[in-house]
């Protein structure tokens, strides 16, 4: 075939246009270089804007008391002490600058009454940390970098999906392939580095509160590259998506219900909560109804409280195992969930505080939060695994690409505490964009993409075409119900070995995917691309979860209830290994310097 | 979310319910309506007759959509007629004993099937001074909610462009060369209401963005899945700064003076 595809040069380009990507532009044009941002939507439409409940920072603006510190804590702890230390302090020392950088944009967060950002209460947080915009706060996020990033120099390419890295005879990253949505034509970026903050995968899973672009894009560009893959097994399945009507299962009901107090309860009415607190944590929940009832008040009222955390704040983790379990016992609601009440509120004050909320379950479910608890259960949620990067530069392995976001891994380790990815994409998502910056600066010579490697790529592009055979979304149905199923909130050892002899027939299937129509916007042949993705992040997370034979964060295993002293030492990494394959090892979880450590134990005094 | 091939809705008798959809196919004027048989589930909306279709029948319909929560105000069409978010729109509340005609937003250009070239808007946002706040912040910046409450109200803003798709100025009149639509108004408005923003846009909302083009007939307001009062809280108030500024006697007669600005 006759290859024809236009170039475009840059110092950084940058995949992917949500929180993370939008800050590392920001970032790399700040600091003088030229820079692409590639979306494979339009602007402003990515991931982040479903963001809901809020930022974690800590500003102390209503609870003084809080510190980088605690942040710090929290967020090691709430990740079962599988984080990477030093991602965890830069985070935790970094977010609040992050946030305040926002409002001098144009960001306009709820205050508190004396006028500073209001902070609300959220799962596995011990303080008031999150900063807000009512029930929106990813749409306030990426329209504020939007707009500052349309004036920042950056060229921006919308609706453009990125299928291969390219990469010189050193193995180091100088470009990228792919072909503009619309009209289904070729094009190659040549570029000193590469920055990916793609997001996550959670199309892969039927019940899910991602969008169509969570394929695991960005996961295997760099897999394919030579980068490794961090700790994929832990997916976290948020306790609180939409269970009824069908065609909205998934969607996502912010934990900003239960930090304004939301209560859960099961068919018998029963607060099951309380039953489910770990005993490591339940000194800092209250025990009683009448404490969690105070909490609230004292919270709604905006004054100093003396009472304990309601128990439905408890990690995102415990509180979705609280509910698979609750309905695999018989105590589900009618369509298979817990009820989530905030009607016991002043309506006003709920409509003010969750506006999407109501609307979504007035206009979605016919339910007025107001006056009726809402139904709700698990749905998959974020990536806590993703590409393994330096926590000082955010490059991978592979020399020239970077990682930010969810798309990249060691932050959160075992679990991921709500509001700690927005703040993520924003401290990452600079010191990604400073890491490609210095990286670039030192680049020898100028990136040409070699024009074997392209027409092999174009040719992967094209091959659905050539094949006469199965379409990609049965082939996309039959990976969500394995993955739902075998490889979902609760795992045993069986189901992992029969999901990944079963991804391996769907590999199969992937291999020979065949699509009709033109190149023109035509979402099969997208979504047969996009199925090569998220076949691959597949099998790495469902290889890593056989492997892990212990419960921690958002991995249960049935027949691995506890934590295994061995294995809370180490990380998974996968890596393609050089007979093409999916190669699986350990590596040491590197160790928190003693003066971090000495934090955990002021704890225990 | 999930495709809904499974938990259909059923009938009393247990006949399996189907509505019938005419999507509008095809490349740029070229293209017609054709008729498809989507089997209907409980609570679906538009948008999942659209994935049915996708899924089943014709794997190459183009949909525009990201996050099936109206949430990212992707999925704009013109379902029988009105201009809709498709994630938002409920076959329950539609007559399905006729066929549901879905048509792509018609104000901007067509690319193919229900997607439409919106990149006007993108160039218009360009040209609108941003943020400008005073040189120097504190670290922690004071204002007070009821400051800010109107300001957020625009803020909602998911930027369907379904306002700007059923704005007759842009839409009849084609007048994207003088009127930058409700979308931009309300973008102008919560720039000029932030308390902590230095700029003055008055003169470019009079002169560029063409602020006296809409007569306000708040069709724009109707429309916005957000319910932002995009009339009454932002393009009158811009309206009533341009007159204060251009048109009040007495302010008319200070500047020409050269008393103030």
């Amino acid at each position: 075939m006759t290859l024809s595809y236009e170039t475009h040069t840059h110092d950084v380009i940058v995949i992917g246009a949500g929180g993370a990507g939008l800050r590392a532009a920001i970032e790399v044009s700040a600091q003088g270089l030229s820079v692409a941002l590639i979306c494979k939507s339009l602007l402003g439409k990515a991931h982040t804007v479903m963001a809901e409940g809020g930022a974690a920072a800590a500003l102390g603006n209503v609870d003084p008391q809080d510190g980088w510190q605690t942040h710090f804590k929290d967020t090691i702890k709430g990740g079962k002490f599988l984080n990477n230390w030093r991602m965890a302090e830069l985070h935790a020392k970094q977010a609040p600058e992050r946030i305040r950088e926002l409002e001098l944009w144009g960001a306009v967060f709820d205050r508190t009454k004396d006028g500073k950002i209001s902070q609300r209460a959220f799962g596995g947080h011990t303080y008031k940390r999150l900063a807000h915009v009512g029930d929106r706060t990813g749409l306030e996020l990426i329209r504020t970098l939007q707009d500052k990033g349309i004036h920042s120099g950056i060229d921006i390419f919308m609706e453009c999906t990125i299928s291969k890295l390219l990469q010189d005879g050193d193995g180091r990253v100088n470009g990228a392939f792919g072909y503009w949505r619309e009209s289904g034509r070729f094009v190659t970026f040549n570029a000193k580095a590469v920055i990916l903050a793609t997001g996550g995968t959670g199309k892969a899973w039927k019940v899910t509160s991602n969008s169509w672009e969570y394929t695991g894009d960005g996961q295997a560009l760099a897999y394919n590259a030579g980068a490794e893959l961090l700790d994929m097994e832990f997916i976290q399945f948020h306790p609180t998506g939409m269970v009824w009507p069908p065609g909205v299962r998934g969607i996502l009901v912010t934990e900003g219900v239960r930090g304004e107090g939301g209560i859960l309860r099961n068919k018998n009415g029963e607060r099951f909560m309380f039953k489910y607190l770990p005993e490591s944590t339940r000194k800092s929940f209250a025990d009683t109804e009448e404490e969690a009832k105070q909490w609230v008040e004292d919270t709604v009222a905006n004054r100093p409280t003396t009472a304990r955390r309601p128990p439905e704040l408890s990690t995102r983790d415990n509180v979705a195992l609280a509910i698979y379990t609750e309905v695999k016992e018989g105590r589900g609601t009618p369509h298979g969930g817990a009820f989530l009440d905030i009607s016991y509120q002043d309506a006003d004050r709920v409509k003010r505080k969750l506006p999407s909320m109501y609307h979504q379950f007035k206009e979605l479910a016919d339910v007025d939060i107001t006056k009726a608890p809402m139904e709700v259960g698990p749905t998959m949620h974020y990536t806590m695994g993703g590409i393994r990067v330096n926590p000082e530069s955010q490059m991978t392995k592979v020399p020239g690409l970077f990682a930010a976001g969810e798309v990249a891994a060691g932050l959160h380790g075992a679990n991921r505490l709500g509001g700690n990815s927005l703040s993520d994409l924003l401290v990452f998502g600079r010191l990604a964009g400073l890491g490609a910056v210095e990286y670039a600066k030192q680049y020898d010579g100028s990136p040409k993409a070699d024009v074997d490697q392209i027409k092999q790529a174009a040719e992967d592009l094209m091959a659905p075409f050539e094949r006469d055979g199965e379409g990609p979304y049965e082939i996309h149905r039959d990976l969500q119900e394995i993955m739902q199923h075998k490889v979902g909130i609760v795992r045993n050892e069986e189901d992992l070995k029969a999901a990944v002899a079963a991804l391996d027939d769907i590999q199969k299937r992937v291999d020979k995917v065949s699509v009709d129509g033109s190149i023109q916007f035509n979402p099969g042949w997208h979504l047969a691309q996009d199925l090569k993705n998220m076949i691959l992040v597949s099998k790495a997370v469902a290889k890593c979860a056989l492997e892990r034979r212990e419960s921690r964060g958002g991995h249960t295993r049935l027949d691995y209830p506890n934590y295994d002293t061995q294995l809370s030492q180490v990380n998974s990494i996968v890596t393609k290994g050089a007979d093409g394959q999916l190669q699986y090892n350990t590596a040491p979880l590197p160790e928190m310097p003693a003066e971090l450590k000495k934090l955990f134990e002021e704890d225990k005094k | 979310m999930a495709q809904t091939a499974t938990s259909h809705a059923s009938t009393a008798t247990g006949e399996q319910k189907v509505a019938t959809f005419q999507v509008y196919r095809g490349e740029g004027e070229k293209g017609e309506l054709k008729e498809y048989k989507v089997p209907v589930a409980s609570g679906m909306v538009v948008l999942d007759a659209m994935h049915y279709i996708q899924g089943f029948q014709s794997p190459d319909l183009a949909v525009r959509w990201n996050c099936k929560a109206a949430k990212c105000g992707s999925c704009s069409a013109e379902v029988n007629g009105k201009p809709s978010l498709m994630c938002k729109t409920r076959l329950d509340h539609l007559d399905i004993s006729q066929p549901i005609v879905v048509n792509p937003i018609k104000t901007f250009p067509h690319i193919r099937d229900l997607v439409a070239d919106v990149s006007w808007n993108y160039e218009m946002n360009k040209t609108i001074r941003p943020f400008t706040p005073p040189d120097n912040k504190p670290e922690d910046w004071r204002y007070y909610q009821n400051d800010v409450d109107r300001v957020q109200e625009f803020r909602k803003c998911i930027e369907c462009f379904l306002c700007q798709d059923v704005c007759h100025v842009l839409r009849n009149h084609d007048r994207k060369d003088a009127f930058y639509g409700p979308r931009f108004m309300i973008r102008l408005a919560s720039l000029e209401m932030h308390p902590m923003d230095r700029a003055d846009r008055i003169p470019f909302i009079k002169e560029k963005a063409g602020v006296g083009l809409c007569n306000i007939t708040k069709c724009c307001t109707e429309v916005c899945p957000e319910e932002i009062r995009i009339t009454d809280n932002g393009i009158i108030p811009l309206k009533e700064r341009v007159v204060d500024r251009y048109y009040d006697p007495v302010l008319w007669m200070l500047r020409k003076l050269g008393f103030i600005r």
